[in-house]
């Protein structure tokens, strides 16, 4: 009988991590991005200018960084943006974008799905709806095969 | 258009012989069918079965009449027509993983076998010893090669890969062919340099395609969006993202006109004319104009009941093929004023498209 029968420890072992063929991505420098400004967002909500804090809350994307909470930050800024548009104003905010801005709304739009909270589901399924008219199939596709995403 | 079915297995790949009676295909197995056309019909005349894994790549060479296929058995055969027969002949690629891709060069005196060995296999015909030998490429894949085309100077070789890398070498074999004169790629060209490198194509580069002068180099890669580089202007890449699904084919038709089709089973015309200026021009597909008989009111509340939907039935697409196309092929007319091409698909049917140019409109 082999020594050890008793731990299966080995099998939790990642076995990728060890192979010398493995891919990895190109390193992209992204130790410096902060995500969107938040106090600048935050006024510009304030003041009820709801298309520019749209249009501040989607610069700046931390895509590079590998720092977890940078982006919850930025997640949670651009829900915060989302869903104080009313309904109706949804069709024009997205068609004042342009086709990178887009492609970003719907990463964050994804980002959003996968920790829904209390009403952010509806909101962002309005504004997925929007989005995909104004960015097609396509802009979905980019979300899916991003390897750096926000 | 026309369009004809070959069956109901998807088509992997197909190529034609130099005057266009004959095709070769692959339904989605090991065997390659060679169809002859009477008429409007095409007819079964030969069957090429050496393969024992499912063939990934047919190329047919129109001077040397030869064919090569390639599959995912690690295998490559240049098969040669003897008395009525083709004869297959193997070719040692030396590769450890499946074949994805292969094609003749334009003089057709050796050919590129891309892999998932992650090199690319280029081969050639050594008299001496009456067989075919290869020489790897390997610098700088690090995954699957998926699509390759040559230059026009049979030397320059276009690879996209999984690595989301598009990359030009220098598939140049001192045995068989003279140097080559300087191109804007550059003009040192041992083997298996890089000349050109994109990195970062936003996804897997499903098919790449130089132009007909080969100054420019036009790639599709997975993230639904058309790359184009221009070599001369200092190797410049102009992307363009579409609101498509991805496409997973791009020939050019003109020195400026792309064509590229996907899983979208339509082809679109794109526009490449300088730097920056990469746009789409039409979709090649109009969808036949369907006939919407009207329901009578019981068939209304039929499909109420049944389908919750008072629409009409879509069981079929709108566009000439069913599924997504896998591979579009040069028909008729020179590389630079292509007049007809051809796709194949999933939907195991083939078309044949006619291409007009812009200017004739």
């Amino acid at each position: 009988m082999s020594k050890n029968t008793v731990s299966d420890r080995f099998r939790k072992v990642d076995v990728d991590e060890y192979d010398e063929n493995k891919f990895v991505d190109e390193e992209d420098g992204g130790e410096n991005q902060m995500g969107p400004d938040e106090a600048e967002v935050d006024s510009l909500i304030r003041q009820g200018s709801l298309m520019g804090a749209l249009q501040a809350v989607l610069k700046n994307p931390p895509i590079n960084t590998k720092n977890q909470n940078v982006k919850d930050r930025a997640e949670g800024l651009v829900l915060k943006v989302l869903s104080s548009f009313k309904s109706a104003d949804i069709e024009k905010a997205v068609q004042s974008l342009d086709k990178n801005s887009v492609d970003l709304l719907m990463k964050y739009i994804y980002k959003g799905f996968e920790r829904p909270s209390e009403n952010s589901s509806t909101v962002l399924l309005q504004w997925h709806e929007k989005a995909l008219s104004a960015g097609g199939v396509g802009c979905i596709v980019r979300v899916l095969t991003a390897r750096k995403t926000v | 258009m026309s369009i004809y079915t070959f069956g109901l297995e998807p088509l992997s790949c197909h190529a034609w012989n130099k005057d266009r009676t004959q095709i070769a295909i692959s339904p989605n197995s090991n065997v390659v069918h060679i169809y002859q056309k009477s008429g409007k019909e095409w007819n079964k005349i030969h069957e090429l079965t050496e393969h024992s894994g499912r063939i990934t790549g047919v190329d047919w060479a129109p001077e040397t009449n030869r064919i090569v296929t390639c599959a995912s058995d690690r295998n490559a055969y240049v098969w040669t027509l003897k008395d009525g027969v083709w004869k297959p002949t193997l070719v040692l690629v030396r590769i450890n993983r499946a074949a994805t891709c292969v094609k003749w060069s334009p003089m057709e005196n050796k050919f590129a076998l891309g892999s998932g060995a992650k090199l690319i296999s280029v081969c050639y015909f050594e008299k001496e010893n009456d067989w075919w030998l290869s020489k790897h490429i390997k610098k700088g894949i690090c995954s699957t090669v998926l699509s390759l085309d040559w230059h026009p100077n049979n030397v320059l070789l276009a690879a996209g890969s999984a690595d989301l890398h598009c990359r030009v070498f220098s598939a140049y074999i001192k045995d068989i062919e003279e140097k080559p004169g300087p191109t804007p790629w550059g003009s040192k060209m041992p083997f298996g340099e890089v000349l050109f490198e994109h990195k970062e194509c936003g996804g897997w580069v499903h098919s790449v395609s130089f132009s007909p002068s080969g100054d420019t180099l036009a790639w599709v890669s997975h993230n639904s969006s058309i790359s184009v580089a221009d070599g001369p202007r200092g190797k410049q890449v102009t992307h363009l993202t579409t609101d498509n699904l991805p496409l997973m084919s791009v020939i050019y038709v003109t020195e400026n006109d792309i064509v590229a089709a996907g899983h979208d089973c339509c082809p679109y015309q794109f526009s490449y004319i300088g730097p920056e200026a990469l746009g789409f021009v039409k979709k090649l597909d109009v969808p036949k104009q369907s006939s919407k008989g009207s329901m009578s009111a019981m068939q209304h509340f039929r499909n109420l009941d049944k389908k919750a939907t008072t629409e009409e039935d879509h069981n079929e697409m709108e566009t000439l093929h069913q599924n997504s196309i896998t591979q579009l092929c040069i028909v008729e007319g020179p590389k630079t004023n292509v007049e007809k091409y051809s796709s194949v698909g999933l939907d195991g049917a083939m078309v044949v498209w006619t291409f007009k140019p812009s200017s004739l409109q």
